[in-house]
């Protein structure tokens, strides 16, 4: 076994995994909240106020990263899911079912967001769009599959029913992304790009993509944390967590 | 048929299903009827004037099969899960996703077919327009299919639960939402007198995607609830 797949192995076990996300996690969410901080001040008080929305506009700086979130996060658990259920690594069942509820809440505050956003802007709360409808049923997806994680006992076989349920679901991600493009709609089509120039000035353009740094690091932050808990239940009886548990009460006792 | 081929094994399966079910032809009726109460409680709700009922007809008989179809999912696996036999059907040695395929067309004959044999009659319940009709029927002989291809996956995955009725409508839902939307968007724009073929070849190409992919889905599903 070379160096490379020894390590990527010793990554992969729980105990191992447990310490290093114990670590990362609290960087992950100090650096998020600072970036995050600092993209709101960029946005909410330094980025000049739209010529025709005025200052309406300044909840894009929650709405789309936290859009673009809820998209990652289905990716991210999909991409897990699929190695879960191909190479039957338990860390990455965990890692798969630990990133649900985080893409659940990104895609609940993308709609609530862009519903406070609708009613001034377009005078009403909620039409029935292809990106709004899509994204209803990505939020209702997420909750199959956390309802499905929840009903069976296993946990091993829960999670990888459920993951394959989060596979089926992939279908509707390029519904999501596309669908400003495929049908004309209400909602507006896209306007950062990755490849080629972004219909936004600058002083909009920064403040948005730190909140976007932001709120990927505050999903890991998330990640690591709910994925520690995840391995704690499912190594209920191993050894390892036995010595955790047997730590944390000397400590607490002593 | 040589005995012991997989295609002896598809008709046998297909023979033993279809008697199944005509030995309890009484459940078969089940859908039929609820499709029907449903689709009386508009007029009961909304009003009986024909103008607001005609503008609606094509979705809710639509709704009213879908969910109709819904209820029914459950019992595909549902008597075979409990006698053991679907424990010998993964074990046997024919491809799986074959005999599943079998399994889920013999489902959808008899379910779904009876339920668009009477649509139009649902459809005069609410003065459903006459050119319509036919549309409606089309859009239903290709979306029921698909229903029940999308189904049979998410039923898989919840095969060995006890109380799982509402969390297959969880499941399934979401997934259903396209074919509505295609099924109900060519009936309403023949209503319009649009062209309606352009959601009609999407479901085409739909069902055509899940026909070869859902079985194999329904399999893999299959062995991850019975592992």
């Amino acid at each position: 076994m070379n160096a490379l797949t020894l390590w990527f192995h010793k990554i992969g076990s729980p105990p191992m995994f447990y310490r290093i996300a114990g670590r990362l996690a609290p960087w992950c969410f100090g650096a998020g909240l600072l970036l995050g901080l600092t993209g709101l001040y960029g946005g909410l008080v330094r980025a000049p106020p739209d010529y025709q929305q005025g200052d309406a506009f300044r909840i894009i700086f929650i709405h789309v990263p936290c859009a673009w979130m809820g998209l990652f996060a289905y990716f991210f658990m999909a991409a897990n899911a699929f190695i879960a259920l191909v190479w039957r690594i338990k860390l990455s069942e965990v890692l798969a079912m630990a990133s649900a509820p985080v893409g659940a809440a990104f895609t609940f505050i993308t709609l609530v967001t862009g519903s406070l956003w609708g009613k001034p802007m377009w005078g009403t709360w909620w039409t029935w769009d292809a990106r709004l409808t899509s994204e209803l049923v990505l939020l209702f997806i997420y909750l199959g599959i956390m309802g499905l994680y929840n009903a069976i006992e296993d946990r091993r076989q829960a999670a990888r029913a459920a993951g394959f349920l989060a596979l089926v679901g992939v279908v509707n991600i390029p519904i999501v992304h596309f669908s400003v493009n495929w049908w004309n709609t209400l909602h507006q089509g896209s306007t950062v790009r990755l490849l080629g120039p972004s219909k936004i000035d600058a002083a909009m353009l920064w403040p948005l993509l730190l909140m976007a740094l932001a709120t990927h690091l505050w999903f890991f932050g998330s990640l690591l944390a709910r994925t520690r808990v995840g391995l704690l239940e499912l190594d209920g009886g191993k050894e390892w967590v036995r010595a955790i548990a047997l730590a944390d009460g000397a400590r607490n006792h002593g | 048929m040589t005995p012991g081929s997989t295609s002896a094994a598809c008709a046998a399966l297909i023979r033993r299903d279809l008697t199944l079910v005509w030995r309890r032809r009484g459940d078969a009726l089940n859908p039929i009827l609820f499709a029907l109460i449903v689709v009386a409680l508009f007029p009961l709700a909304l009003g009986p004037e024909p103008e607001n009922l005609r503008r609606i007809a094509a979705g809710v008989v639509f709704v009213a099969i879908l969910l109709a179809g819904l209820l029914a999912l459950d019992t595909l696996f549902r008597g075979d899960y409990e006698d053991g036999s679907l424990e010998q059907l993964v074990l046997s040695p024919h491809p799986l996703s074959l005999l599943l395929a079998c399994k889920i067309a013999v489902h959808w004959l008899t379910t779904a077919l009876p339920l668009i044999v009477i649509a139009p009659l649902l459809g005069e319940l609410l003065h459903l327009a006459d050119p319509v009709r036919w549309v409606l029927v089309l859009a239903l002989l290709l979306a029921t299919p698909l229903l029940s291809l999308l189904g049979a996956v998410c039923v898989a995955l919840t095969v060995g639960m006890h109380r799982s009725g509402m969390l297959l409508a969880l499941l399934v839902l979401p997934l259903y939402v396209p074919v509505l939307i295609f099924g109900a968007g060519a009936c309403n724009a023949a209503q319009a007198t649009l062209p309606y073929l352009a959601p009609l070849l999407w479901l085409g190409a739909a069902l055509v995607l899940a026909l070869v992919l859902a079985p194999l889905a329904c399999a893999a599903a299959l062995r991850i609830s019975l592992s």
